[in-house]
């Protein structure tokens, strides 16, 4: 299934069982995504958020 | 995924006997567990536990109720009267969030020049951040010490120790070595995780010259640094106390 990278613009395969929130990487900028959809092949990502202000302890 | 407020759970069986909160964003973790409770599963922690462990206020009144000891801790509600207070317990003193994670806005306050003009900072900020808990600035090594208390048991320790300034949390490049759960550790720690209602917890302490004192409680432990150098199977222990609740 195809994935378009939101940063870089590639275009690069996940892998056909990949879930929604599993996380992938662009091969060409090395982004970490996170998979918000999947439909009719279709897959959309969004750039992992890694911290936020309430975030941890 | 959405929730109805209010809405009776429709008739298909639950999908857990017990639930393990994990959501690492505080507020996002307190509103699930509240709904989820209210849906009838056991969440661990328990929300209760969760919202007094996420405020450094109430947490401390908790601790001191249960008489544990806490490094001495003002609370003001204007900019006047938190430089009154700090002029009583004297420079340099720390200025808190009540709510707050990773040492985020956590400054020490070395004196009163330094105070009036950080304070006059919050004055811009959000409501919460005028809530002013500030606590005595206590003499101990550069170190603090967690002790994870999984139900009634302790299961392990660490040292924190912090290098590029005051703040030893781990997410912030402090570091951790293991440290021995000696009798007062292990006495104090139950103590306090008991005093917010008990769970799976890591109990925050420094070491004074007076002795032992808990500052913080944490509910949704972080422990990857602690499994590494103490070797302690962590997770094991959670799944443990998991079951045995569930089992209950």
């Amino acid at each position: 299934m195809k994935v378009k990278c939101p940063e870089c613009g590639a275009e690069f395969d996940a892998p056909d069982d990949v879930i929604v929130g599993e996380i992938v990487s662009c091969p060409d900028c090395g982004l970490e995504l996170e998979v918000s959809s999947i439909q009719s092949g279709k897959v959309d990502v969004k750039i992992v958020r890694i911290s936020g202000e309430d975030w941890g302890e | 995924m959405f929730f109805e407020l209010g809405a009776r759970e429709r008739g298909g069986e639950k999908f857990a006997d017990i639930i393990l909160q994990r959501c690492v964003s505080y507020f996002r973790n307190l509103h699930l567990t509240a709904l989820l409770e209210k849906r009838g599963y056991t969440v661990v922690n328990p929300y209760k536990v969760t919202q007094l462990c996420g405020n450094k206020l109430l947490t401390t009144l908790a601790l001191t109720k249960a008489k544990i000891p806490t490094p001495k801790t003002y609370v003001a509600f204007t900019k006047e009267s938190a430089l009154e207070a700090l002029d009583k317990m004297g420079y340099p003193a720390m200025l808190k969030p009540v709510v707050g994670s990773w040492g985020r806005l956590i400054i020490p306050l070395k004196d009163r020049e330094t105070a009036g003009a950080v304070l006059e900072e919050r004055e811009y900020m959000f409501p919460l951040y005028q809530v002013y808990y500030l606590q005595e600035m206590v003499k101990r090594p550069p170190r603090d010490i967690r002790v994870f208390v999984i139900g009634d048991e302790a299961v392990t320790g660490i040292y924190r120790y912090s290098f590029l300034d005051i703040k030893t949390n781990i997410a912030r490049g402090g570091k951790a070595e293991p440290c021995r759960i000696t009798p007062e550790l292990q006495e104090l720690s139950l103590k306090a995780a008991e005093a917010v209602g008990s769970g799976i917890l890591g109990v925050d302490m420094m070491e004074t010259d007076e002795g032992i004192v808990v500052h913080e409680i944490n509910h949704t432990i972080e422990f990857q640094a602690t499994a590494t150098v103490t070797k302690v199977n962590i997770p094991k222990y959670i799944v443990g106390y998991l079951l045995r609740k569930a089992r209950k």
